[in-house]
């Protein structure tokens, strides 16, 4: 366990750094605030030589992820990274990536979608593209970042998974704060992923074979299942993943991350950097004598229900905190799949959503606090007057 | 100059049995590049009747390595294997005396159209890797709707020759001549009718260095409506008649690479067409002359540039 010393990173570093050590065949990709700082620092490894990586710099997201599914398909391993309109101009090209069985690693910065413009975090842009059958890893602050992107590579290119990753930070949140950060060694990383070896590689032209042929009724519902069984042996391969970069390195990592859960009553569920302010707010109930804890999830797809049942088994109140809303008009779309995940349990507590941030807007302990004191009318069997908040918000 | 014998002797590269319609003239280019090559290839191509009609699932007439992916990224797709390729290569992950070749096949809607910012853009890059549309001047998959290489007042299903409107208003993008101006080492108009042009030109593109672009001309029968057994001689005609003239820009230099004894007339082509039947009804003889008057200007404006005159 030869971990070099901590250093100052930002979130952006952080991901550059380890894709740096990650030595990608291939990246391509177009620049956008808040990610284009990780891949303009990356272009300088290219030039000075410090990577194997061919750099491909693409006209258009669209276009990075279509040159990243080819160059997958042939055999490289391969990287890119975006945010908001550029993840959802890729939106065709993510589901076609899962589909051709792509490990393609994005590291992704949540920020918010047009219109209006804004270049502030939120996660709209990742939750809109929820579906398309790529692993989502969330990170809270810019180590797990760095630790997720690592582990990410050994995850998609798992050959019972073979799906693609995104990793995301929080945009300037993370992708722009300076914090400490311990790196491992270029050899470690290099020793954790291995090489990737494709089975099936275009470039193997010896033995051809043809990639995303046209499927109809007699065969596309069987590869969609397939695809769907890739998820399901990601339940698997994730926590696995996550446990031998713990007893390597010393950060151990799963689907959800429960703090103060033991004994909690009122609980929160938070994804990304918010699960930072929630624990020094539960810290600080704590010290009130309120029973507060906090469930952090780490990975959305596929998607902890069981985890997250288990984990809100003794909750008397849980407020689930969406940083997107769906615009659904029943709450976000990190509310109904947690309130989904507790039905038919034998813990059923009443579950409220609190959409917050949107746009970057700042999100504090007081906010955080005003969940929690709602939380406790609730415990206290006050009956659920409104589902969903909009929290911090000018109405 | 390609040997018919020899190519005859050649492995089939794309087999038959593909869906496509009898008369197609899609599975004739992708045949023909296929046998010109003389390197493996890796081949991607953008959604449309070529992709459909020769990959279904469990079935593929591809007897190279292929890849399809969407409709508008057949360029970027090809871009991302060529990177692949070179970076695997660079790294001593692939043998390093194989030299493998790259081609990107898309119709003219895949191409002209949506495809055309990632054809521009993978051009621009200068990967190692030829793009051959395979111009049928229309999208043919769904249905025969105008793309902007279907020429003026021809009928497409929306372009319909209506009682006001007598079918395409445009007259059509000289894609050709725009992928030239990207300053590439290779770009040519061929024919699927000039099969030694064609085989030539294909030979020519996969011998440089950089990205080379091929536009084919492929006239399809059901969009075209003509009978299906003179798809070759269609297309033929839109040669001898300069609609569709035969060159070649290498490095910069316009050279043609056919020059019809005997300059034919475009609307004796269009009259074989059903596509534009609705012209020859009486009142619309101002807009043929107007397609023949455009054709002509045209091909004196190829003849300056490739340094040729009009007469033989
Ligand atoms: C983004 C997107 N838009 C539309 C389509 C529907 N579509 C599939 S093929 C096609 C037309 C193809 O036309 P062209 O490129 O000219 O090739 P052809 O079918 O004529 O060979 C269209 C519109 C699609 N698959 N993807």
């Amino acid at each position: 366990m030869a971990i070099v010393e901590k250093a100052a990173y930002t979130g952006n570093e952080a991901m550059a750094e380890a894709m740096r050590q990650i030595n990608p065949d291939v990246v391509a990709a177009y620049p956008i605030t808040p990610a284009t700082e990780s891949v303009q620092l990356f272009s300088n490894f290219v030039a000075d030589g410090q990577v194997n990586t061919e750099f491909v710099t693409v006209e258009s997201e669209h276009s990075a992820m279509s040159a990243c599914s080819g160059a997958s398909a042939a055999g490289a391993r391969v990287m890119t990274g975006t945010s908001s309109q550029g993840l959802i101009l890729m939106a065709e090209m993510l589901y076609i990536a899962a589909g051709l069985r792509c490990p393609i690693i994005l590291a992704e910065v949540n920020r918010a979608l047009s219109a209006p413009i804004n270049i502030h975090c939120d996660h709209s842009d990742t939750m809109a593209v929820r579906d398309a059958g790529w692993i989502q890893i969330f990170s809270e602050n810019a180590q797990e970042a760095y630790d997720n992107l690592i582990q990410a590579v050994r995850i998609a290119e798992h050959p019972e998974v073979l799906l693609p990753a995104m990793v995301t930070t929080d945009g300037f949140i993370i992708s722009h704060g300076m914090e400490a950060v311990e790196l491992l060694t270029d050899e470690e990383v290099k020793s954790f992923i291995g090489q990737y070896r494709a089975t099936r590689p275009l470039l193997d032209v010896d033995h051809p074979i043809t990639v995303g042929g046209l499927d109809f009724t007699d065969f596309y519902f069987e590869h969609r299942r397939q695809i769907a069984q890739a998820v399901e042996n990601a339940r698997r391969v994730i926590p696995e993943i996550g446990q031998e970069f713990g007893r390597r390195f010393g950060r151990f990592y799963g689907f959800i991350d429960p703090y103060k859960l033991d004994d909690a009553e009122l609980v929160m569920v938070a994804l990304g950097s918010t699960a930072g302010t929630a624990r020094a707010t539960v810290d600080g109930l704590r010290t009130e004598g309120i029973k507060a804890g906090l469930l952090k999830i780490r990975v959305f797809r596929p998607f902890p229900a069981a985890e997250i049942a288990e984990a809100l088994g003794r909750a008397k109140a849980v407020a689930v905190m969406d940083r997107s809303d769906g615009l659904a008009g029943c709450g976000g779309p990190l509310f109904a799949e947690v309130r989904s995940a507790l039905y038919g349990g034998k813990n059923t507590p009443p579950v409220v959503d609190y959409i917050y941030g949107l746009g970057g807007r700042d999100i504090n302990v007081n906010d955080l606090r005003r969940v929690f004191i709602d939380l406790a009318r609730l415990a206290a069997g006050e009956p659920v007057g409104q589902l969903v908040t909009y929290l911090g918000v000018r109405e | 100059m390609a040997n018919l014998k020899q190519l005859a002797a050649k492995p089939e590269p794309f087999s038959s049995g593909h869906r496509a319609c009898a008369g197609c003239g899609a599975p004739i280019v992708a045949r023909m590049v296929l046998l010109a090559a003389e390197n493996p290839v890796v081949c991607g191509c953008a959604t449309g009747c070529l992709e459909v009609t020769s990959s279904l699932f469990p079935y593929t007439s591809w007897r190279t390595p292929f890849i399809h992916s969407a409709f508008e990224n057949a360029a970027a797709t090809i871009s991302g294997v060529e990177a692949a390729y070179r970076s695997l290569k660079r790294q001593g992950k692939l043998p390093v005396d194989k030299e493998i070749k790259f081609i990107a096949f898309g119709g003219d809607g895949g191409t002209y159209d949506i495809g055309f910012q990632s054809l521009s853009g993978a051009m621009e890059r200068g990967h190692n890797m030829l793009y051959v549309c395979y111009d049928n001047e229309a999208y043919m998959n769904t249905n025969i709707q105008r793309s902007s290489a279907t020429p003026k007042g021809a009928h497409t299903t929306t372009s319909p020759a209506g009682r006001v409107i007598p079918g395409k208003q445009q007259f059509r993008k000289d894609l050709t001549a725009i992928m030239a101006a990207h300053n590439i080492p290779y770009a040519a108009q061929a024919s699927i009718s000039h099969w030694n042009d064609l085989v030539t030109k294909v030979q020519k593109a996969l011998a440089v260095n950089g990205p080379s672009f091929i536009n084919v001309l492929q006239p399809c029968r059901l969009g075209w409506d003509f009978p299906p057994e003179e798809t070759v001689e269609i297309a033929r005609e839109a040669v001898d008649c300069c609609f569709w003239p035969l060159y070649e820009v290498v490095d910069g230099e316009w050279r043609l690479t056919y020059k019809p004894r005997e300059k034919k007339s475009v609307i004796d082509w269009m009259k074989k067409q059903g596509r534009f039947k609705h012209l020859f009804r009486p009142g619309n003889e101002a807009i043929l002359a107007e397609i023949q008057a455009n054709v002509d200007r045209e091909w004196e404006k190829l003849l300056k540039k490739c340094g040729e005159t009009a007469e033989k």
